[in-house]
């Protein structure tokens, strides 16, 4: 189950998720009414589920009030079952005043914390335009760490001017302070973000290609010698320690999605149906008050996509996939010719129990990779 | 029988380098005569093609009858022929001065005698025409009209000194030229009792009227109704239409000797006519023929391709209209495994080459892919046959070639001293042998023979470039030479791509692969193995450049649940490949065929 709150403190210049700032704050009780029937819909819609996982995402979950939270949950749980372990996660900003609620949320139900950290050192976090400072942040951690069982933070690496020595450093004074799980992404340069128009008038320059691969290589050998090596692409964790709500995700497995700009995959009896509701959130809530649900995109998904989708999924984890799930969704096999290519580039590799997996080496050209066997 | 003079007609060609304004002088000719109403005047009135129009330039020569009332109270006929200044399109020139006795040589007064110029006035001189140099733009400020006088003089011995100066833009002067026309041009003779003997100086397709014949006739008189005989096919044809061009179709009964006009017949096809063909009365044949042109030769091949496979019949539909109404492009079927059914071309030039493909482009709609340009090649083989060769790809195998010959041009070129070293060292480096170099007024003109291999590709753009616009160029086919060419194929990945492969000379073959090579590196975009990109003849590698394997290109975020986006991603990529040819793994972009070709240096 996602829930995705859409509200941010500031915007970030290289962000292009759905959050909005507001300069009154949200009226929360709405809000909630309309998550609510939300939730009530789509479990109508796939009825009997047990939920394993729950994550607040956003936007800044972190900004909503501790009982909101609580009452989402409760709502969850009347429209199906919840698993005795479900793993309740709730995405946090790393400031002193969203730390001030942490005890809130654990009492409201929530385990697991992530915190967007993002950076560990001032200059380039106010670069990337973060309200807060590293020590703010790393404090906010260890409140979090005191707070909940189960904990994560974000970097994003592959900033302008990044060297890998730096890099390897920063990265190796995050791990100290990780509890068991960090999630490490390559900044991305987004269409119709302000680091966008920078990056297009030449103002910010990124690394290179070969330069971004270098800190990805560094990435992994700094990760793996502290023993938190990659289980996907850009998530890193102790044994046991897996995020249970994305490998959900990435198992293309089945979830539900509610609040402005959610997504959600349902397998209904008219097949595997993709969900989408409305981005803009003031009309989000109107849709919802209106119709009692804001969908605004349903689609049922032709067996090619569901192909595509289970490939550009799977293939982002270490475990790999099972072509024979891909052959039951697409209703074709991968060609063997193209395994065999890549394999021979040293890219995929077979693995025990007939499953398929982007190598070391394939992670940093995976797009390709899918692409490749995709097509 | 005698051939009496027919003083009231003067027949007339218009000729000059590219641009210097023989279709704007035919304008203000139609619209001093009366011819058009002034409502129905418009600029360029004879290019009629959109292509003509857009571009600015002629292709096509066409015909005018004007009606002149000169100065000594007499009504003149005169058959004014426009041309194109392009040297791809000489053998317009050519065919439209077989039909005249005399030419106005347009010279632009603020450039001077060009490459054009000279090459345009030595067939005038060839088919004995009197000739009236008239200096154009001399409203232009630049305008030097004593100095190109004294160039007319100096380098082709022409008279100059009643040369008339107008401004075919302004009008000014442009009655003289008339009075010339009618004092200066030679009328021409003719019986009107003998059989009849016309010429048969061009033929197109209309699409309501069918097959349209432009005739010279020379003696005789032609007739609706008439039952003629085309000489050289021996097809017989019953005369629909008779008629003249002003511009407008506009029919008569007759066509009388001297006189230049259409006629309609229940002709088919454009390829049932001969050009340079003699007409006649079948009941009354004329004993002599016409000497006939030599026909129009394509010297440029390439390969033209759907760029989707599915439009290949259309491909085939369109190449047959187009040549219905331009014999001079030659089409047969061809396959190639890189990129599937296509058709063998043969155009008169590069130029050519281009606005065929852009007809095909856009009046049908078609994406097109084209290869290599090449020359024809002549094999002697071993076993005492020779064959001529139009595609690189069908080369035998080197143990059967006994020699092989490359076509040569002789080509003259008209540059601001100050450009003269590049010039040279450009025909130099494309094995140039120096035949003349000389100075017409400040301007040097040297004259070269160069193989046309090394000709087709990009000279003509790189010698504009190193002269900065400056350069005039033409040429003419001489002869064929044995040269020690050798095929050089290009390998993608160890696989060859067959339409990349080319015939060139072996001194030349390393630097042309290197270009290659390099090329291809930057336009093939990166795999996820590293590709190695060799020049190749025969066995031997003679070049080589690596593109790298793809080191890094994943955007892995966290984008949670929302998968659609970077699935439409993955759409798009799909349909790129799409549009990409396959070659092993390698996929290479269409455009890469054709940018790969384009030689800087
Ligand atoms: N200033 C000036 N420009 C002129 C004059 N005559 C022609 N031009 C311009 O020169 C350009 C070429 O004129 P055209 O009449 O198309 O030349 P052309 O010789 O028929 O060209 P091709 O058929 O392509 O060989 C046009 O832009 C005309 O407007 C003139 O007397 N004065
Ligand atoms: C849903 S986002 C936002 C979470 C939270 N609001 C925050 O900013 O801390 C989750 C993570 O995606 C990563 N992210 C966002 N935009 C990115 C970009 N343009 N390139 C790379 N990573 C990005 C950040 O690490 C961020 O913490
Ligand atoms: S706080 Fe997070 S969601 Fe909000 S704008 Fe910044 S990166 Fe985006
Ligand atoms: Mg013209």
């Amino acid at each position: 189950m996602y829930v995705h709150w859409p509200f941010c403190a500031s915007k970030c210049p290289y962000c292009d998720f759905n959050s909005h700032v507001r300069r009154e704050p949200p009226d929360e009780a709405r809000f909630l009414a309309a998550f609510a029937a939300e939730i009530a819909h789509q479990g109508a819609l796939a009825p009997g589920r047990t939920v394993g996982s729950v994550f607040f995402g956003g936007g800044t979950p972190s900004l909503m009030q501790p009982r909101t939270v609580g009452a989402i949950l409760d709502a969850i749980g009347k429209a199906w079952s919840v698993a005795p372990d479900v793993e309740v996660t709730l995405e946090a900003n790393p400031t002193s005043v969203d730390a001030t609620r942490f005890a809130g949320y654990r009492a409201a139900g929530v385990e697991r914390v992530s915190l967007g950290v993002q950076a560990l050192n001032d200059p380039d976090l106010r670069a990337l335009g973060r309200l807060h400072t590293a020590r703010e942040a790393l404090d906010a951690v260890a409140v979090a760490q005191a707070h909940f069982p189960r904990s994560s933070f974000d970097l994003i690496y592959a900033r302008p001017a990044q060297t890998p020595a730096a890099w390897a450093a920063e990265l190796r004074g995050a791990i100290d302070r990780a509890a068991e799980h960090l999630s490490l992404y390559q900044l991305t340069i987004e269409p119709d973000t302000w680091f966008e128009k920078l990056h297009r008038a030449g103002k910010l320059v990124v690394p290179t290609a070969d330069e971004a691969r270098a800190l990805w290589d560094v990435t992994q050998e700094v990760c793996d010698a502290a023993g938190l090596t990659a289980y996907e692409i850009s998530n890193h964790a102790r044994p046991g320690a897996q995020s249970r709500h994305n490998l959900v995700y990435w198992r293309y497995g089945e979830y539900a999605g509610v609040g402005p700009g959610a997504h959600a995959r349902l397998v209904t009896n008219e097949g595997r149906i993709a969900l989408a509701t409305e981005r803009h959130p003031e009309t989000w809530l109107a849709l919802v008050e209106r119709d009692g649900n804001a969908t605004v995109s349903r689609e049922v998904l032709s067996a090619e996509s569901q192909g595509d989708e289970f490939l550009l999924m799977g293939l982002r984890l270490v475990e790999g996939v099972d072509p024979r799930t891909y052959e039951a969704l697409s209703g074709r096999s991968l060609d063997p010719r193209r395994i065999s290519a890549l394999v021979g580039d040293g890219l995929i590799e077979p693995r025990p129990g007939g499953r398929l997996a982007v190598t070391q080496a394939g992670f940093p050209v995976l797009d390709a990779v899918v692409a490749d066997l995709a097509a | 029988m005698t051939r009496e003079t027919l003083d009231t007609i003067r027949n007339f060609s218009i000729v000059a380098h590219i641009d210097h304004g023989k279709s704007t002088l035919a304008d203000r000719l139609i619209q001093l005569t009366g011819t058009v109403a002034e409502r129905d005047m418009q600029e360029q009135m004879l290019d009629s093609m959109d292509i003509e129009r857009e571009r600015g330039i002629t292709i096509k020569a066409q015909t005018v009858r004007l009606e002149y009332q000169a100065k000594d109270g007499k009504t003149y006929i005169l058959n004014l022929m426009d041309t194109p200044g392009h040297v791809d399109f000489a053998y317009e020139v050519s065919r439209s001065l077989k039909a005249c006795e005399g030419s106005l040589l347009v010279v632009d007064a603020s450039q001077g005698v060009e490459a054009q110029t000279l090459a345009n006035v030595y067939q005038a001189l060839d088919a004995d025409h009197e000739i009236v140099p008239v200096l154009n733009k001399v409203d232009l400020p630049a305008a030097e009209p004593e100095r190109v006088k004294e160039q007319i003089e100096d380098v082709i011995g022409l008279d100059a000194s009643d040369a008339v100066q107008i401004s075919a833009k302004t009008g000014l002067n442009v009655d003289q030229v008339l009075e010339a026309i009618v004092q200066r041009l030679p009328p021409p003779k003719g019986d009107r009792e003998a059989p009849l003997k016309a010429m048969l100086v061009d033929s197109w397709y209309d699409p309501y009227l069918g097959v349209i014949v432009l005739v010279r006739i020379m003696d005789g008189v032609l007739r609706k109704g008439m039952t003629i005989k085309m000489m050289g096919t021996d097809a017989e044809y019953e005369v629909d239409r008779v008629g003249v061009f002003r511009p407008k179709m506009q029919p008569l009964e007759a066509l009388g000797p001297g006189e230049v006009g259409f006629i309609t017949a229940a002709i088919k096809e454009v390829a049932d006519t001969r050009v340079g063909d003699t007409i006649t009365e079948s009941k009354r044949p004329t004993s002599e023929m016409l000497p006939g042109f030599k026909p129009a030769q394509p010297v440029v091949f390439c390969g033209l391709f759907p760029v989707d496979a599915a439009d290949f019949e259309d491909l085939r539909a369109a190449m047959g209209r187009l040549r219905l109404n331009d014999a001079s492009f030659s089409y047969e079927m061809e396959s190639s495994a890189a990129l599937g059914f296509g058709f063998r071309c043969g155009f008169l030039g590069l130029l050519h080459l281009e606005i065929i493909q852009e007809r095909l482009e856009r009046e049908f709609n078609l994406d097109l892919i084209s290869t290599a340009p090449s020359v024809v090649y002549k094999l002697n083989l071993r076993d005492g046959e020779t064959i001529e060769l139009h595609n690189p790809a069908d080369m035998p195998d080197v143990m059967k070639i006994e020699s092989i010959e490359e076509p040569w041009i002789r080509a003259t070129i008209l540059t601001p001293d100050e450009h003269l070293g590049a010039v040279l060292k450009l025909c130099q480096d494309r094995r140039g042998v120096q035949i003349d170099l000389n100075y017409v007024g400040k301007r040097a003109m040297v004259v070269y023979d160069l193989p046309l291999n090394e000709v087709v590709f990009d000279f003509y753009d790189r010698l504009k470039s190193i002269s900065r616009g400056y350069a005039s160029f033409d040429y003419q086919i001489t002869d064929y030479r044995e040269g020690d060419l050798v095929r050089m194929s290009i390998l993608v990945n160890a696989e060859p791509v067959d339409a990349l492969s080319m015939l060139v000379h072996r001194s030349r073959a390393e630097a042309r692969g290197r270009v290659m090579c390099e090329k291809l590196k930057d336009l093939i975009p990166q795999h996820l193995f590293q590709i190695p990109i060799q020049a190749a003849i025969g066995g031997k590698i003679i070049a080589r450049e690596t593109i790298r394997a793809l080191r890094k290109d994943v955007t892995a975020k966290c984008y949670g649940g929302d998968v659609s986006r970077k699935r439409k991603l993955l759409d798009k990529q799909k349909e790129g490949k799409k549009k990409m040819r396959q070659f092993g793994r390698v996929e290479i972009p269409q455009e890469a065929f054709i940018a790969a070709l384009k030689m800087d240096s």
